[in-house]
């Protein structure tokens, strides 16, 4: 059964005469406990397409379905406990003058649960933090506890699906395997459902079961993570993403 | 997601509050605060200025105003430290007693004009559009007046008198204080940790408060302090203009307005309120600007 749906999904930003249309005609699925696949260059919309499903923005046309149930164009509570994001950058995502404890403690508050003490002890475990954490402010932290706090947060609501926007690409690459490693062990311990951006593709093979390449605001194909490793990519763009990866250098030779 | 709860260990040399945890970082704010010693001396100067105001009866050496013809316009003695005035009031008991209506203003005028500057700056650099367009456009017609014009015209209006001084003053402060939280609002609103709040379904008015307004605050009470120099030196103006304080009261800008027709043969009469406005602003000026070394994101 399908996680979430997307169909059709169209999104513009600006007035009519400098008017930019971000995504076109975005479809696909992702089946509920499976990982999935947002890859591309910058600027394809990968991003936008999360920011959609998060709630974030709200004139978007077309169809979003999550668990079958078609969502609406503003953000309810109901929404928030079903769907979160991690997002790209730790140093950004965190309140800077909130310490790990009020951070945690925010959308519980929101949604009026209880037990604040436990639930958030319970939640840093899961995340690989001790207790010693609770009271420190993001700036005592590192990069990577930072984005274990970030993912604390976003799973502290017991959401079904998680929405990663590059949770990795900030951090160093020893800390990179890490944190790849804790979200793979807890979509297999709390089946959950993952949509993760990402434009490294190494990630990809790592932690996802298929993909979708986007280019210009425009799925070009969704194809199963082992085709993709294959090299048996149907479109030549997906073709040339995929040798520019393979190059130690893909940076400077994509450019 | 289980619900089982974990009760992991409470024994760590962590801080283990969150009351421990804000001590530690004042402590810390504290003493980088003292590190520049002119910051210290204007805290010093406030400090002092606070002591002198609520000890008043036990410092003052007279009765600020009692007067005593026969005593009238001594130079400053052993008796009368900084002199007498041209009713035989004794200068430094008035000095003393001014400092409580100097701080009265500045307290009242702080209290006013943080909360409504903030307010006004932050639902309208929040919700942007319309209430942006109709909260900026009404600060910008309070904001396009002269302050001390715009405070003499009130007081015209209303009749002069302290209060009436101290409403005047804060309509002509609180918008640049909106000015400020508003910026501010403007870069935090597409903050990452903005966006994760909202998207967690935090209501507007939530987001505001416990999560633009302490962003602001370090900024607006930089400003609030830079400003009570200007409060200082703008309350002394409306005294010194006889629309603040009223005489008998012993307000510094009114001291030295009555002392000015006798400034030059008796110079005690101007020179020891002037003195009090210099240091005391310059005081705030210093400790601002101190604040600001301390609480400016972008110093760190």
């Amino acid at each position: 059964m399908a996680m979430i749906e997307i169909q059709s999904l169209n999104l513009s930003f600006g007035l009519d005469g400098s008017r930019v249309q971000v995504l076109k005609d975005v479809n696909f699925q992702v089946r509920e406990g499976e990982s999935f696949g947002l890859v591309g260059e910058s600027g394809s919309g990968k991003t936008t397409v999360l920011r959609c499903l998060a709630g974030q923005y709200s004139h978007w046309e077309g169809e979003l379905r999550i668990n079958g149930e078609r969502l609406g164009r503003t953000l309810d509570r109901d929404r928030c406990r079903r769907v979160q994001m991690v997002f790209q950058d730790p140093y950004g995502s965190l309140h800077p003058r909130h310490t790990v404890e009020t951070a945690l403690g925010e959308p519980l508050h929101i949604h009026g649960i209880g037990q604040h003490r436990e639930r958030i002890g319970a939640i840093l475990s899961k995340v690989g933090l001790n207790d010693s954490f609770r009271y420190r402010y993001p700036h005592q932290l590192s990069g990577g506890q930072r984005q274990r706090v970030a993912i604390a947060r976003a799973l502290i609501l017991e959401p079904r699906i998680l929405l990663l926007d590059e949770p990795t690409s900030a951090l160093d690459v020893s800390v990179q395997a890490e944190i790849l490693n804790l979200l793979a062990d807890l979509r297999q311990r709390e089946g959950l459902t993952y949509l993760m951006v990402t434009h490294d593709l190494g990630v990809v093979a790592h932690l996802c079961s298929r993909v979708a390449v986007m280019q210009h605001g425009k799925v070009l194909e969704t194809l199963d993570t082992n085709d993709l490793v294959r090299g048996e990519a149907s479109d030549p763009y997906t073709r040339m993403l995929i040798s520019c990866s393979q190059h130690k250098s893909r940076d400077r030779d994509c450019a | 997601m289980t619900t089982q709860i974990s009760m992991a260990a409470r024994t760590s040399s962590e801080p283990h509050t969150r009351y421990q945890a804000l001590w530690l970082s004042l402590g810390t704010g504290a003493r980088r605060l003292l590190h520049n010693p002119l910051t210290g001396a204007g805290l010093l100067v406030v400090l002092l200025l606070l002591l002198v105001a609520l000890f008043a009866p036990w410092l003052a050496t007279h009765d600020p105003l009692a007067q005593d013809l026969n005593r009238s316009l001594h130079a400053p003695n052993a008796d009368n430290w900084f002199g007498t005035d041209e009713f035989g009031r004794d200068i430094f008991s008035r000095l003393v007693y001014g400092s409580r209506i100097t701080l009265y203003i500045i307290a009242l005028v702080t209290v006013i004009v943080g909360p409504i500057g903030l307010a006004v700056g932050t639902i309208s650099g929040y919700f942007g559009g319309v209430v942006d367009m109709l909260f900026m456009r009404i600060t910008d017609i309070f904001i396009s007046f002269p302050s001390l014009v715009l405070a003499l015209a009130f007081v015209a209006a209303l009749g002069p008198g302290l209060e009436h001084a101290v409403i005047a003053i804060a309509l002509t402060t609180w918008p640049p204080i909106a000015r400020l939280a508003r910026a501010e609002t403007l870069q935090l609103r597409n903050a990452d940790f903005i966006v994760a709040v909202q998207l967690q379904g935090a209501s507007s008015a939530r987001v505001i408060l416990r999560h633009i307004v302490p962003m602001c605050l370090s900024s607006v009470i930089v400003r609030l302090t830079m400003n009570m120099a200007g409060i200082i030196l703008t309350a002394a103006g409306l005294g010194f203009l006889g629309l603040g304080a009223q005489p008998p009261l012993p307000e510094w800008g009114a001291m030295i307005s009555t002392g000015r027709s006798y400034m030059m043969e008796c110079w005690w009469l101007v020179a020891a309120p002037g003195l009090a406005i210099m240091l005391v602003s310059l005081a705030f000026n210093l400790l601002g600007d101190g604040l600001r070394d301390l609480l400016d994101p972008r110093s760190e």
